[in-house]
């Protein structure tokens, strides 16, 4: 038996670590995934005042803070009971698209771009965001002013960029002015050319993938995600729905405070990172994926004109429900385009603009669930209070947590696939890491941890002995 | 001339800080003319690697690898920053310190499972009994504090250390 590690897995957002076991001829025995780190937000978080939960939880991720605000504003909506203004409404959301136009863009030209567009055997000294900046200069300073945008518009109504103070319990802090809306109207058509670029570059290189499509993490699975009452794409309201393998709807509107009767929650002797499942079939059997391919495929539709159009071209490509991680990329580039059509709706609504934003009240509910589409799947956030609004309790079940189960089956997949034996070769065990950079997880939220890079490998033999070994 | 050799890592922190570093938009592509990024999670190095000139590390030593790898990057690297407040101080990273290990994971892993209720730790890093700032174990050339460092702080630095400079940050720095 000989054993391969990976560890850290890089270019993704997190601590994590692959091992393959391979047996005496050579076979992949065994695989593992591993999130390696924890932090306890569920339980140091016990205490606080609950309007204090936004801005903590927050902290749990830098990537997608506004995730984790909004999630939990809308928990604490629920505690107060209020209907927060409509307003207050479309300015979440609008700084949510924003949000899902940076994570994306973080994922498809800082972090999984050097693999797609310099290649996945492409020399691991510049297959990275320095390496896409020299060989694509253009191209990469597109990716950049894309991801610019995004933040942008969370930073001009927010005021910063990473972890602002503006989405609270009740609504939002301060009105949009007019100036603001129109400045951020004007940068729309730019980014929507670069994301439309980005898709016919990303279209055009399909059929080179044509292995890593087929290989990747292309076993069927059920798939989970909110829809509106149309049935069609919804990132921050909406109800929760999960469809089986062929596309078929097994549960619709669930309403967020009845999540727990259909998501349980596995530990895995493993790792940090539990696994959720569909209470139903119960664990391992009700195995399901979220975030964009996740989305699109519980969808009916999107409900914005070139988003939809995307999307109908990717079903006559791969059907209804197709089951590769590696179109994860192609789904996420799908939903930046949504998000600024999107965006773009919401900045034209003419309430958008009324100065009432925040509903105010103290405790009148015993517990809150707040849940929204982040940018890498379904995020629930679950708190109890006592009759001074103390927080006694959290459940916080994180995007990526829901695909935890899902990638280690990918990378068993891949790694059956592309890994041969007794010889190491960088490029497969890179593509073993590129289907958990498919997922784009966020492991930082998911174990409520964070974390590192790069790839180590060594192959031993069954008595502890160097066998091959891989440096890059 | 040759290029500074810039690594970054990760302890345990939410990626915030790393965030505010790329936040310099396209102002990283001048500095990334004059810095050779050697080791982080932007890039695939595997191994921290032997003389780097600055390591910006993010988040506080919170597990036994933390603390391990925070002696092994300080032997390797001449200029060590703390950047942000978790670095800094401990900050957010460090509110599970009023917790015993055993609770908190007993809250997560048993009471909070519907399956498989244990202690998850196999082949895992076991997590330190406080999370703690960089300078509790290793000495720290500069701290800059920020939750996360505001892009145009951490962009001033960078330049002072490109071009060989002391720089001095405290007037533009805030904490949280």
């Amino acid at each position: 038996m000989k054993r391969i590690t990976i560890e850290p897995v890089s270019r993704i957002e997190g601590h994590a670590k692959i091992t393959i076991q391979l047996d005496d001829a050579g076979n992949v025995s065994d695989t593992r995934f591993q999130v390696t780190r924890v932090r306890g937000f569920e339980k140091f978080t016990e205490g606080r005042p609950f309007y204090e939960m936004p801005g903590i939880t927050s902290r749990i991720c830098g990537i997608c803070p506004i995730s984790h605000q909004l999630a939990s504003s809308k928990a604490c909506d629920a505690i107060m009971a209020v209907r927060i203004p409509k307003a207050a409404k479309l300015l979440r959301e609008v700084v949510h698209c924003g949000q899902f136009v940076q994570s994306h863009a973080l994922s498809f030209f800082y972090l999984s771009g050097p693999d797609l567009l310099l290649g996945m055997n492409a020399d691991p000294e510049t297959r990275n965001v320095a390496g896409l900046i020299e060989a694509k200069p253009e191209l990469a300073r597109a990716g950049i002013e894309l991801r610019k945008f995004g933040l942008q518009v969370i930073e001009s109504l927010a005021e910063e960029r990473v972890h602002p103070s503006w989405i609270v319990p009740g609504g939002v802090k301060t009105p949009l002015q007019v100036v603001t809306r129109d400045h951020l109207l004007s940068g729309i058509p730019e980014a929507i050319e670069t994301t439309m670029r980005a898709l016919s570059l990303f279209k055009g290189k399909l059929d080179s993938f044509r292995e890593e499509i087929e290989n990747f993490g292309s076993a069927p699975t059920m798939y989970a995600g909110l829809v509106d009452r149309k049935g069609n794409l919804q990132l921050y309201d909406g109800e929760l729905r999960f469809c089986d393998a062929s596309g078929e709807v097994v549960q619709a509107g669930i309403p967020a405070d009845d999540y727990a009767e259909f998501i349980g929650e596995a530990t895995l002797t493993e790792s940090y990172l539990k696994a959720p499942y569909y209470k139903p079939l119960g664990h391992p059997e009700g195995i399901y994926r979220v975030g964009p391919l996740g989305r699109i495929n519980v969808s009916e539709a999107c409900g914005t004109t070139l988003a939809d159009a995307e999307l109908q071209e990717f079903r006559q490509r791969f059907g209804r429900v197709p089951h590769s991680a590696f179109l994860y990329h192609y789904a996420r580039l799908i939903e930046v385009l949504y998000a600024l059509e999107r965006m773009k709706v919401l900045l034209s609504e003419p309430e958008v603009l009324d100065t009432h934003v925040r509903a105010t009240a103290s405790v009148n509910a015993p517990e809150g669930v707040g849940i929204i589409e982040a940018p890498r799947g379904t995020l629930i956030h679950h708190y109890k209070v006592d009759e001074n609004g103390a927080i006694v309790w959290v459940n916080l079940i994180v995007a990526t947590g829901h695909n935890n189960y899902a990638i280690g089956k990918s990378v068993r997949q891949v790694t059956e696939h592309f890994v041969k034996g007794t010889h190491l070769e960088e490029g497969m065990l890179n593509r073993v890491s590129a289907v958990v950079r498919a997922y784009d997880p966020c492991l930082s939220c998911s174990t409520h941890a964070l974390g590192a890079p790069a790839v180590s490998v060594s192959l031993l033999g069954p008595d502890g002995t160097l066998l091959d070994e891989l440096r890059n | 001339m040759r290029k500074l050799r810039l690594a970054t890592v990760w302890l345990d922190g939410c990626s915030g800080c790393h965030m505010s570093v790329l936040d310099l938009d396209a102002a990283i592509i001048p500095i990334l003319r004059k810095v050779d990024i050697v080791y982080g999670p932007l890039v695939d190095a595997q191994e921290f690697p032997e003389d780097v000139d600055v390591t910006l590390v993010e988040g506080a030593v919170s597990s036994q690898a933390d603390a391990d790898n925070i002696q092994k990057i300080r032997q390797r690297t001449k200029t060590l920053v703390s950047l942000g407040d978790c670095a800094v101080t401990g900050n957010v990273a460090a509110m599970r310190n009023t917790v015993p290990v055993s609770k908190l994971l007993q809250r997560i892993y048993v009471e909070g499972s519907d399956s498989n209720k244990r202690l998850p730790g196999d082949g895992l890093p076991q997590l330190l009994k406080l999370a703690r700032p960089a300078q509790d174990y290793v000495k720290v050339d500069y701290s800059v504090p920020g939750c996360p460092p505001q892009s145009k702080v951490i962009s001033a630095l960078l330049s002072g250390l490109v071009e060989g400079r002391k720089t001095e940050t405290a007037s533009k720095i805030k904490f949280g």
